[in-house]
């Protein structure tokens, strides 16, 4: 029975079946797009918290970290409050939209994208603040030095932050229903299919899912072994 | 052992109205301890001031204060006659660790050139260190005397008129000490001040024109050349030349 699962499920990727398809591009534009949003938060984010001193930047710092744990089914339910028809922004009538999903995934993943950049900034700063104050580079030369210098583990840190968009599950079900044609991503196709026994679809997802995490993380490996045999890491 | 009033010799140094470096009651406390105590030093000497002592006493402290790196506790510091940080712009420093953008050597350079900077005089300058032929390797894979000859062409495209060197040449192969030496000998004859910390008693006789020497935090000594070398005035300087451990 699972043989035949597994002949099933490659039969529907090599046919390139149109509902795979459908659901695979849904949840790339989903995750993509929530990633767009979070390294456009979280990038200014962990790099203005790296650069800058104020008080109570270790509490911030902390905070921050901890919400790199944040659990995806209760970040699914305060968007779902949020979005709900007597949430605060009910009247957009998000709920149960893509946009609902990409919104929980910003949600989720900025944290942890300006939490490793953070990191990475930190260190990168503790090196190179004495030269900048040397040589009087201003802060608008200064933050895209930084940026750019940290380039390779900052490509680390978004497709760490893409892994987690593209594989989460119990926020995007909350807010986004599960919903045919609509708001199904892999992997809510893949907990309703096995629930349904239909074992072949389920598995073409998880095949499809398992190699865009591989691809993910050869890119990773990719980008920093390039990068530290420059010393540019 | 040590003496509370420093020597000085300075009186003799004079070559120009205005000195070089006035500090005056230089005091510096980090975390309860107090690191610089009382510091004060004049010097009208252009051209090479060697900051000696063992280690611990407070030279790349006293070093980063005159940079602005580090905001003394008490006391004034005046370079030509002006406080110094309205002169942080015309100075330049060189770390003990050469720090080096992630990025190839000439775009190390262009980072730090001043705006309209001709692309010939970055070019000259690479010649000048040795290191034409290299533009394009990443900065921070050259050896480490490459490194630190990359990180003074940097500091000297910026066109300083003080010149910090927290330990240029430690650690480093002759050859890239003599290339180091030369350049700074050129920078003085052009006007530039150096400040330049150094254990290498060779290399403080090579280019020193008067010695600061501190121990513990404190100013031992301050003397031309000269004087440092044959007839130290403080015990603390004298024991250091003669190959004493100093603690």
């Amino acid at each position: 029975m699972l043989g035949d699962a597994f002949t099933e499920a490659f039969t529907l990727i090599v046919s390139v079946n149109p509902e795979l398809l459908e659901i695979l591009w849904l949840s790339i534009q989903v995750s993509l797009t929530a990633l767009f949003f979070s390294i456009a938060l979280g990038l200014p984010i962990g790099t203005s918290l790296a650069i800058t001193e104020f008080p109570g930047k270790k509490a911030c710092v902390t905070i921050l970290n901890s919400l790199m744990g944040l659990p995806p089914v209760v970040v699914g339910l305060l968007v779902y409050l949020l979005l709900s028809r007597s949430g605060p922004l009910g009247v957009l009538g998000l709920l149960y939209t893509p946009t609902a999903m990409v919104i929980a995934q910003v949600v989720l993943i900025t944290p942890i994208i300006a939490a490793l950049a953070y990191q990475v900034m930190d260190d990168l700063h503790r090196e190179y603040r004495d030269l900048f104050q040397s040589l009087g580079i201003p802060l608008t030369k200064a933050v895209p030095t930084y940026l750019w210098d940290a380039r390779y583990s900052l490509v680390t840190s978004v497709l760490a932050g893409f892994g987690r968009a593209i594989s989460e599950v119990g926020a995007v079900i909350i807010v986004g229903g599960n919903i045919d044609h609509l708001t199904r991503v892999m992997t809510t196709a893949i907990a309703l299919e096995t629930s349904k026994g239909e074992l072949a679809i389920a598995l073409a997802l998880g095949i499809i899912l398992l190699t865009l995490a591989l691809i993910v993380n050869a890119a990773v490996t990719t980008v920093r072994t390039f990068g530290l045999r420059n010393a540019y890491v | 052992m040590f003496k509370s009033e420093p020597m000085s010799n300075t009186s003799a140094l004079s070559a120009t109205n205005a000195p070089y470096i006035e500090v005056n009651n230089l005091n510096l406390t980090i975390g309860g301890n107090q690191l610089l105590h009382d510091i004060s030093v004049t010097s009208f000497t252009p051209g090479v001031t060697m900051v000696m002592g063992p280690n611990g006493a407070g030279k790349s402290l006293f070093l980063r204060c005159l940079h602005g790196l580090l905001i003394p506790t008490s006391g004034s510091i005046r370079l030509l006659n002006k406080p110094h940080e309205s002169t942080t712009a015309s100075q330049s420093m060189v770390f003990q660790k050469a720090v080096l953008l992630r990025r190839n050597v000439i775009k190390n350079l262009e980072f730090a050139a001043p705006n309209g900077t001709p692309p010939t005089e970055i070019t000259e300058l690479l010649a000048k260190v040795h290191l034409n032929g290299k533009e394009l390797q990443p900065a921070r894979l050259l050896s480490g005397g490459e490194q630190q000859r990359l990180a003074l062409a940097r500091s000297l495209l910026t066109k300083p008129r003080f010149l910090l060197l927290d330990e240029p040449t430690a650690s480093l192969d002759p050859a890239s000490v003599l290339i180091i030496e030369r350049l700074i000998s050129e920078a003085t004859e052009q006007g530039v001040k150096c400040i330049f910390i150094s254990h290498d008693l060779g290399q403080a006789k090579r280019l020193g024109a008067d010695i600061i020497f501190l121990h513990q935090g404190r100013l031992a000594e301050h003397t031309d050349a000269e004087t440092f070398f044959t007839s130290p005035q403080s015990r603390e300087a004298k024991a250091y030349l003669d190959g004493e451990i100093v603690l």
